[in-house]
Formats: C-alpha cells, sequence, structure tokens
C-alpha cells in the first residue's frame, strides 16, 4: 500500500515538475523545477530496486547537470522576454504532436505482450542472495561490460576536451607569461655591468 | 499493485512532455537542452523499469551509460552555448542560419 502511495506520488509529482520545465516564464524557475524532477525520478528508482541508479540521478544531475545549467542561466545576460514570442504561435502544433505520441506509445504499452520465451515478473526483482544492488551492478559492469566501461570514459574525456576547447579564448592586449624566453636567458642575456661617471646618468 | 506498464506510461508521458518543451520554446536553446534531458531521463527510468520487472541488473547498467552520455551532451551543449552568446549576444537559435544549412 505504502508502495503504491509512493509510487503516485513520485510520478505525479515527476510529470508536474516536467511541465513546469518547459512551461516556466524564468529559465531558472525552469531549472529548478528540473531539479525536483529528478529527485522524483530517483524516488521512482528507488521504489524499482535500483538504489545505486538512484544516487548516481541525484550526484550526477543534481549535483553537476542542474548546477551547470544554473551557471549557465545566470551568467548569460539574455532577454527571455523576447525568446517567448513564439510561444503561443507553436502551442497548437507541439500540443498536437504530442497527443499523437502520447496515444501512440500509449497503445504501445497497452498491447505489448513480451516475446516467447521472456518472462516478465509481477514484483520488482532483488538481487542474488547476499549481494546488493551496487555489488550485482559492479560484477557485470567490470567484467562483461568493461570495454562499453572504458569507452563511457572515452566519451566523457571527449566531452571535457570539447567543452574546453570550445569555450577557451586568447584574450588580446593582456601580458602573458612567455615561458620559453623565460628559460632561455642566460646571465650574459641579461646582467652586464656599468661603471658609470660621478655625476652623470646610466644608459639602459 | 504498480506493474511495469505503470512506471512505461509515467515514462511515455515524460518523453512526451519533453518533446512538446522543444515544439513551444523553438527559440530558447536553454529549455531546448532541459528538454532533452526530461527525455533521456525517461528513456532511463524505462531501462531501469524493464531492469526491474525482468528481475535483470543489464537495463540498470544500459541507464548508466545514459546517464553519461546526456551529461556530455549537456557540457557539450552549453559550451556552444556560450560561444553562440558570446559571437552574437543573444541564444535566439530559430536565425541561427550563418551555415546555411
Amino acid at each position: 500500500m505504502t508502495a503504491v502511495l509512493a509510487f503516485y506520488l513520485f510520478a505525479g509529482i515527476l510529470l508536474t515538475a516536467g511541465t513546469m520545465v518547459i512551461l516556466s516564464k524564468n529559465p531558472v524557475h525552469s531549472v529548478l523545477w528540473l531539479i525536483v524532477a529528478f529527485f522524483n525520478a530517483s524516488g521512482l528508482f528507488i521504489l524499482l530496486g535500483a538504489e545505486f541508479l538512484a544516487m548516481l540521478l541525484l550526484i550526477v544531475y543534481v549535483g553537476a547537470v542542474a548546477v551547470l545549467f544554473l551557471f549557465v542561466v545566470m551568467m548569460l545576460d539574455i532577454d527571455f522576454a523576447e525568446l517567448r514570442a513564439g510561444f503561443m504561435r507553436h502551442l497548437p502544433v507541439g500540443l498536437a504532436v504530442a497527443a499523437i505520441i502520447l496515444t501512440e506509445m500509449l497503445l504501445a504499452v497497452g498491447v505489448w505482450q513480451p516475446g516467447a520465451g521472456v518472462a516478465i515478473y509481477g514484483a520488482v526483482g532483488a538481487p542474488p542472495v547476499g549481494m546488493s544492488n551496487t555489488q550485482w551492478i559492479g560484477s557485470l559492469l567490470y567484467t562483461r561490460y568493461l570495454f562499453v566501461f572504458q569507452s563511457a570514459g572515452l566519451v566523457l574525456l571527449t566531452s571535457m576536451i570539447g567543452a574546453i576547447v570550445l569555450t577557451h579564448r586568447q584574450r588580446v592586449g593582456t601580458k602573458r607569461q612567455n615561458i620559453g624566453a623565460q628559460v632561455a636567458r642566460t646571465p650574459a642575456s641579461a646582467v652586464h655591468a656599468e661603471k658609470p661617471k660621478v655625476g652623470e646618468g646610466v644608459a639602459l | 499493485m504498480i506493474g511495469l506498464s505503470h512506471y512505461l506510461t509515467v515514462s511515455a508521458a515524460l518523453f512526451v512532455l519533453g518533446v512538446l518543451g522543444i515544439f513551444i520554446n523553438r527559440k530558447n536553446v536553454i529549455i531546448i537542452l532541459m528538454s532533452i534531458e526530461l527525455i533521456l531521463l525517461a528513456v532511463n527510468i524505462n531501462f531501469v523499469a524493464f531492469s526491474a520487472y525482468l528481475h535483470q541488473v543489464h537495463g540498470q547498467i544500459f541507464a548508466m551509460f545514459v546517464l553519461t552520455v546526456a551529461a556530455g551532451e549537456a557540457a557539450i551543449g552549453l559550451a556552444i552555448l556560450v560561444i553562440y552568446f558570446r559571437n552574437r549576444g543573444t541564444i535566439a537559435v530559430d536565425d541561427a542560419s550563418v551555415m546555411k544549412g
């Protein structure tokens, strides 16, 4: 009973938050609603027995992605009223397409039957005896999915390099350290003795 | 009792919300990126729901990979957004036609 109640609570807030993400006038509010949506999705994951993924969702999405969005929204000085100009114009077409896709997907969910030899159980599955959900994931991730795991790391590396290369810029007119010239300097070229006459200056 | 189809329905509704968000906020690329995050979240809910009701863990592992791609996509998307804003002073993407695509 509690699980049923929790499911409807999480699902209801998740869909409400999703609606608010796309309807909010202020993108900062959109990001905050996105965070609410992620929290409730991780609640759904816990109901499904995927505790590790639930925590990962909070850490990766709420901790990193949503904060990144918040940074960018607040860093750029944008006139958001102007950006909403076509809102009402696109609404009918958008609603029509959304209704069609939703109907199709719900029909597909309604009539879908698992294929021969595939068992869909009535209840949420648990890890093998003596294992936690995290252990269960790790026992497969680091063995059968090792190469996929490594390529996921490569994807992250690529996106990190890409983001840095895209946003990096060399400012003109600023003084920068020239390490080559600094290292190539010798005492012979840097120091020289002068013997000025009394009463005269030194020309450097 | 909550079954697999309940989760699939929620995920379908969330997916459609993401698509609708892309349609109605066609100018605001920040909201479009957030809508893509919503769509990927719906995909993740599908993966985890199937994984739970098939009593197997493979779906959860794939959801992790989806999470990885989503994080990378958000980083690259926001980086492109920042340089676009730096060059044009706006983020209205419907007049981004420099490349005549």
